[in-house]
């Protein structure tokens, strides 16, 4: 029978910083520009060009430390890492060893427990029911209980965080398939990174998940990065060994690389933990190496020859001076970082009295969490705005596979759309339609409806008229429904709204209906 | 007489990291040149450097740094002007794919 074994994990995740210009010249560092036009001698390495370090960079970097508990190192230096590769115009990538900005840190993650459960909600956007019957007993509770409840029956973990340092990003190799050459673009050389290196404190795919949505989490509230993974903006390298359960030495790891999205990262430890135990129980050693990862063959293999021996011959970067980063530097930068996720969510309990689940969710995201706080100052319908994000806006991100970063409506838009069904302009059927277009093309939602002409008929002698002639019509639901076969009703409802293009209140079309009959 | 001595293979490992090939004769050549800078550099370790911090940096500087605003306009035309090729705006190298 096989043993039973542990799978043990570290990361090394590179995040590229929100910066305008890359870490030691003023180029930008906008996405997707023409090739090399971002470029300039500091980061195409001419001989004699100088690099001057970008303070941002460092604010950027010490403030994720200071999120992720790390202890700041005040005088830090910057390192040459010798190799040779075309992407790398110097032969050498300005990094940091000895001496990184951050170090000893942790961020806590949350293992889904049993009560982590989605409740079940009625999609539409008229789920008001669920969310006023769900929220009473947890709004009352007030933030300071809620440690006490849900989030505490969820499990925790602390994984730590060994250092973070800067870095500068490489150039990118396009191939060609036609010629025996490859064509280098310099616009993300010098692109500004922090590479944070986990403790090999994970288990399972699913801590790696957790940790990594912690720290993308963490980082896009201080703003300094939009973390998206198929973008390339936050990478992940993933350390993996395996060893027989209660073990104390750590079996021969492997490095992961090519991951490029969360379920990439799944289906790669799960491969290689399999691989490794095979090896291990066939007698044979694992090999220290680092593997590269194919998600449509769902296969890793080994990378880099002997020839590309990893000795890079670190010393110090005799361009760069010291930082020092002053007590006083420091405070300022403690002082301005963001309220956190945990905080917003105390506050939202108490300010805007939605259901804890629903404000874990916006405040999972720093996205949705501003398009809350905005619409909701301007409608002052907080549930209502929660309701639109929880479902017409998941569903919708759902559909198109985004992420809730992607998101572009504006907040204004989502409240106008909101008053409009509070004013009883719209139905919440049209309202739905209404939002689509918000969602994908950002539309005024007021000048939209006026435009298509989707207000609801409010001139009674209209709607009365239509009535009539659906009764006329439809002889055999009457009979039904006088012969006390309620549901015949719905039928006309239905017929009255199609015939009214929508326009109408169904609740008013149904009383009338009642009366009538 | 020099006191250390480079191997074959370290001589052959260095090689490899930079990237050069050496005939047997600027081999031999070089194997002597490195064994002078390592006996130099013993002569430099007999000083006792006990305590005394490492130094990174000639001059006595902290803190040097940009405001992070962009200044540097397009200047692709002044930056391939010494590529030895070119290609619709990238540098054209041998294929090179990590593998």
């Amino acid at each position: 029978m096989r043993k039973e074994y542990e799978t043990v994990i570290g990361l090394e995740v590179h995040v590229e910083l929100a910066t305008k210009t890359k870490i030691f010249c003023s180029c930008s560092t906008e996405f997707g520009g023409e090739p090399n036009t971002h470029t300039c001698p500091v980061c195409t390495g001419m001989p004699g060009a100088l690099p001057v370090l970008n303070k941002q960079v460092v604010e950027y970097a010490a403030a994720v430390g200071l999120a992720t508990h790390c202890t700041i190192t005040q005088v830090h230096k910057f390192d040459r890492k010798n190799y040779f590769y075309p992407d790398n115009p110097q032969n050498y990538q300005i990094s940091q060893l000895y001496l990184p900005i951050c170090r000893d840190g942790y961020v806590e993650i949350e293992l889904s427990g049993e009560n982590d459960q989605k409740p079940e909600g009625n999609p539409g956007t008229e789920n008001t029911a669920r969310t006023e019957n769900t929220s009473g007993a947890e709004n009352n509770s007030g933030a300071e209980n809620i440690s006490g409840t849900e989030i505490d029956r969820a499990m925790r973990k602390k994984i730590g965080i060994h250092e973070i340092h800067m870095e500068e990003d490489a150039g990118k190799l396009v191939h060609d398939d036609w010629s025996d050459c490859s064509f280098v673009d310099y616009n993300r050389s010098g692109v500004p990174l922090i590479e944070i290196v986990s403790e090999p404190d994970m288990r399972s795919a699913e801590e790696v998940i957790a940790y990594l949505e912690k720290l993308r989490m963490i980082i896009q509230y201080l703003g300094a990065s939009d973390c998206k993974l198929n973008e390339g903006s936050m990478r992940a390298d993933v350390n993996i060994s395996v060893r027989e359960v209660g073990a104390e030495e750590f079996g021969t790891r492997t490095e992961m690389k090519n991951l490029n999205s969360f379920k990439a990262i799944a289906r790669a430890i799960e491969a290689e933990r399999e691989r490794q135990i095979d090896l291990i129980e066939a007698g044979e050693a694992v090999i220290q190496e680092t593997r590269r990862w194919d998600d449509e063959k769902e296969y890793s293999y080994a990378m880099r020859s002997k020839e590309d021996a990893k000795d890079y011959r670190y010393f110090p970067e005799p361009d760069l001076v010291p930082v020092v980063i002053s007590d006083e530097w420091l405070q300022k930068i403690k002082d301005s970082l963001p309220e956190f996720q945990t905080e917003k969510l105390s506050r939202y309990l108490k300010e805007y009295e939605i259901p804890l689940y629903d404000a874990k969710i916006i405040t999972g995201h720093k996205k949705l969490a501003d398009i809350f706080e905005a619409a909701s100052e301007l409608c002052k319908k907080p549930k209502k705005v929660s309701n639109w994000l929880m479902v017409e806006t998941m569903r919708l991100l759902k559909e198109e596979e985004m992420d809730p970063e992607d998101l572009t409506f504006s907040p204004k838009n989502l409240a106008g759309l909101i008053e409009l069904t509070e004013k009883g302009i719209i139905n919440s059927t049209v309202a739905k339609e209404v939002f689509e277009k918000i969602f994908h093309q950002d539309v005024d939602p007021e000048q939209y409806v006026e435009e298509h002409g989707l207000k609801m008929v409010t001139d009674d002698g209209v709607l009365l008229q239509t009535i009539e002639k659906i009764l006329q019509e439809n002889p055999k639901s009457v009979e039904d429904y006088r012969k006390g076969k309620e549901k015949a009703i719905g039928y006309l409802v239905g017929q009255t709204m199609k015939a009214m293009r929508g326009k109408a209140d169904p609740a008013k079309v149904s009383q009338i209906l009642k009366e009538k009959l | 007489m020099v006191e250390n001595r480079i191997t074959d293979e370290t001589m052959e490992y260095v090689g490899i990291l930079a990237k050069l090939k050496l005939s047997q004769e600027e081999k031999e050549q070089a194997k002597k040149d490195m064994e002078k800078i390592l006996d130099y550099i013993d002569k430099l370790n007999e000083l006792d450097t006990d305590g005394v911090e490492p130094m990174s940096h000639a001059f006595d500087l902290h803190n040097v740094f940009r405001e992070d605003r962009v200044e540097n306009e397009n200047q692709r035309d002044q930056m391939l002007s010494n590529a030895p090729e070119e290609k619709n705006g990238s540098f054209v190298v041998p294929k090179t794919v990590e593998s």
